[in-house]
């Protein structure tokens, strides 16, 4: 009798315990807000995945789809904070004002912008990843390859995020085969397969044997495959899209991220960042490469992949020179984050002018 | 007279001599009643309870002041614009381009405000409004004049020309008007206060521009049934032959309607931006222009009806919206609720307007 009851307390102690530990750490519930659709295959898809990894880790969460950048997008972002959400994730760069002024209105709310660079308020912070690591694989993998010397890149809007791409990608692919050259078309989206399609098409004509995107779609690299020439993926897996075609994708992994953060919210210890990972803290991710590539490309490309990561290679390794011939970065120096940030010229091998 | 299953001749499909007018107003509160039965049976094959998603859609999101002042604030634009088309569409002319005129009106307006970013002034607001009325109506009129001079079909041209505003605004907003301290991204710089709509009440969105959308019901509802410009719409619309015959001059017509909607639609992009948005960016409107086509055909060209109409739509978007973030419902099913409430009226206006008769075999 005794014991039966003291077996009976001690495991409700364990169950009170539990539950109020429980009640304590998970009950947080986290939102997105997205540009695009979840079947996207690029952009939000992969926000998504991220979202569905903070699910795993036991925290609920909401989304809202194919919002758009308009006066809606502060409705949205008001109607989570005020529903009971404790994190918002505004994924896209279009939401940096409502996120801001919607942060200022709901200071207990925690505001998370994607590829942004205002945090007026305490509560908002911003993080983006350092895709250009993944183009520097990219290009040592399409200077290696291309028979053509011409390399194709189709590209979304002349912000620095993209000519950083551009940049990056370029320059490791001259690394490893000066005569190359990068012939960009500006689709002026960042999803329209529709266009997409048709710049890569523009850029088979003009010779080019291997094509990298900066774009969301999987229109480019299906292009690619009917041509029987290579492409890279952006954002997501796209091997199955195009399996001959598709030599490696840059993925967008922001699963660990948004679990972190989702936990200091838990936790109580969030506070404001500006996050900008790379390959080494796993927030871009090289997908298996093909077995079109040849098998000393291949250990110079994992090679290469270990060093980024490690920080003893930096995808902006001087000395580097725009299209005029001018240096922008000196021998044996690296590029500083402020001017990655802001990096508005092509590196010199990159062909036509930025659109202005 | 048009006979279905030529061979058999089973069914004959008439038309009506006078459609009634009642039953005219009832079939658009017809349609959204087929509407609901249609998106709760779609709802339930989802797998949703369909009451309680209906009432996440239609109810939840305007049960609170704020709900109801953002109600007011999606349907301004759609009223607006829709009032403007419902000049066009009266007198048979078939300006599909609203969403472009609107842009423009935008780009326009939104020049001016830039140009007054760093001043204050209680002369900028009024100034930034008619820019942007006349940015509208300068670009209403490229259809219009090709339309009266050299017969081309209003409808390709005024549709094809919104996506050549989209370009023009892309252009503006990527390069020459991009923020100078914007990192390059595709936006310009915050508007002074002075270039924006006052708020109706502080904390809320709703600002002025709801005001610009009641002038425009009021004047137009003066103008389509007290004036002689509003018979003559109203006859041309029922035959252009008989208005030829009356000895109107269908060319003034044709553009004075085209530059009353082009003013409209440009009023409505400057309310958004000098309103809730306060800057240009690449995505000024989630495409009013072609939803307040639905607005106008739902609201019978009557603008009365068209606040109603534009209501019933505005409350389709919230309630995408509330249905996602409760009850995960795809927030595209609002579009599909759009899509519905305009087919279901087309099908019973097509009922209004022809009887079915089923004449049996004559074999």
């Amino acid at each position: 009798m005794h014991k039966i009851f003291i077996r009976s307390f001690v495991s409700s102690l364990v169950f009170l315990f539990t539950f109020t530990v429980a009640a304590v750490a998970k009950d947080v519930k986290a939102a997105f807000v997205y540009i695009g659709p979840t079947g996207d295959h690029g952009w939000t898809y992969q926000h998504d995945v991220g979202r569905k990894a903070v699910e795993a880790a036991g925290y609920k969460t909401t989304y809202v789809e194919g919002v758009p950048e308009s006066a809606d997008a502060e409705r949205v972002l008001r109607q989570l904070a005020n529903s009971g959400h404790d994190v918002i994730f505004t994924t896209s760069f279009g939401y940096m004002n409502p996120t801001n002024k919607v942060a200022k209105e709901f200071p207990n709310v925690k505001f998370e912008h994607a590829t942004g660079y205002k945090r007026e308020h305490a509560n908002v912070s911003t993080y983006a990843a350092r895709f250009y690591e993944g183009r520097t694989i990219l290009g040592t993998i399409a200077g290696s390859m291309t028979k053509s010397n011409v390399i194709g890149y189709v590209a979304s809007f002349p912000i620095p995020e993209v000519i950083r791409g551009i940049n990056s990608f370029t320059l490791a692919a001259q690394k490893v085969n000066p005569n190359i050259k990068t012939k960009i078309v500006w689709a002026f989206t960042w999803y329209d397969p529709g266009k997409e399609a048709e710049a890569a098409k523009a850029l088979i004509d003009q010779g080019a044997d291997i094509i990298a995107q900066h774009t969301d779609s999987t229109a480019i690299v299906q292009i690619a495959e009917k041509a029987g020439i290579f492409a890279f993926g952006q954002a997501s897996d796209m091997d199955k899209f195009a399996p001959k075609a598709v030599l490696t994708s840059v993925e967008n992994n922001w699963g660990p991220y948004y679990v972190d953060r989702v936990k200091a919210v838990a936790n109580g210890t969030w506070n404001q960042k500006d996050t900008w990972h790379g390959i080494g803290d796993g927030m871009v991710v090289i997908s298996d490469l093909d077995s079109a590539i040849p098998a000393d490309v291949r250990a110079k490309v994992n090679q290469l992949e270990k060093d980024l990561a490690s920080g003893k290679v930096h995808s902006f390794t001087g000395p580097i020179y725009d299209q005029k011939g001018n240096l922008m970065v000196a021998e044996g120096k690296t590029a500083d984050d402020g001017m990655l940030a802001g990096m508005m010229t092509y590196v010199k091998g990159v062909e036509g002018d930025i659109p202005k | 007279m048009e006979y279905l299953w030529e061979e058999e001749k089973l069914i004959k499909i008439v038309k009506r001599d006078q459609p009634s007018r009642a039953i005219f107003f009832l079939t658009p509160v017809l349609a959204i009643f087929l509407t609901l039965v249609a998106g709760g049976l779609i709802f339930y094959i989802l797998g949703f309870k369909p009451f309680e998603a209906l009432k996440f859609f239609f109810i939840v999101p305007i049960a609170d002041m704020y709900g109801f002042s953002e109600l007011l604030l999606k349907a301004t634009p759609l009223c607006l614009i829709a009032i403007g088309l419902s000049f066009c569409f009266k007198s048979n002319n078939w300006n599909i381009g609203a969403e472009g005129q609107l842009t423009f009106g935008a780009i326009i307006s939104g020049g001016v405000a830039l140009l007054f970013y760093d001043q204050e002034g209680f002369y900028i607001l009024p100034i930034v409004i008619l820019a942007g009325a006349i940015g509208g109506m300068l670009y209403a009129s490229i259809p219009a004049i090709l339309k009266t001079y050299f017969n081309t079909n209003e409808i390709l041209v005024s549709l094809m020309l919104v996506y050549v505003s989209k370009l023009i605004l892309d252009y503006l907003v990527v390069g020459p008007w991009s923020n100078p301290e914007g990192f390059n991204f595709p936006e310009t710089r915050q508007f002074s206060d002075s270039a924006r709509l006052p708020l109706l009440v502080e904390g809320l969105r709703i600002h002025a521009g709801i005001f610009l959308a009641l002038a425009a019901v009021v004047i137009s509802w003066f103008i389509f049934y007290k004036t002689y410009l509003g018979f003559q719409m109203k006859v041309s619309g029922f035959s252009l032959k008989t208005a030829k015959y009356a000895g109107y001059k269908g060319k003034k017509m044709i553009i004075l309607v085209f530059l009353i909607s082009g003013a409209c639609a440009g009023l409505a992009g400057v309310g958004e931006i000098t309103g809730p948005i306060g800057q240009l960016h690449r995505e000024v409107s989630p495409d009013y222009g072609f939803t307040a086509i639905i607005v106008a055909f739902l609201g019978r060209l009557n603008p009365v009806g068209i606040i109603f109409a534009s209501l019933v739509v505005a409350i389709t978007y919230l309630g995408a919206e509330t249905a996602q973030i409760f009850m995960q419902i795809p927030k595209y099913t609002g579009q599909v609720f759009q899509g519905m409430i305009l087919f279901f009226l087309l099908a019973s206006d097509y009922l209004l307007f022809f009887k079915i008769k089923f004449i049996g075999s004559k074999k």
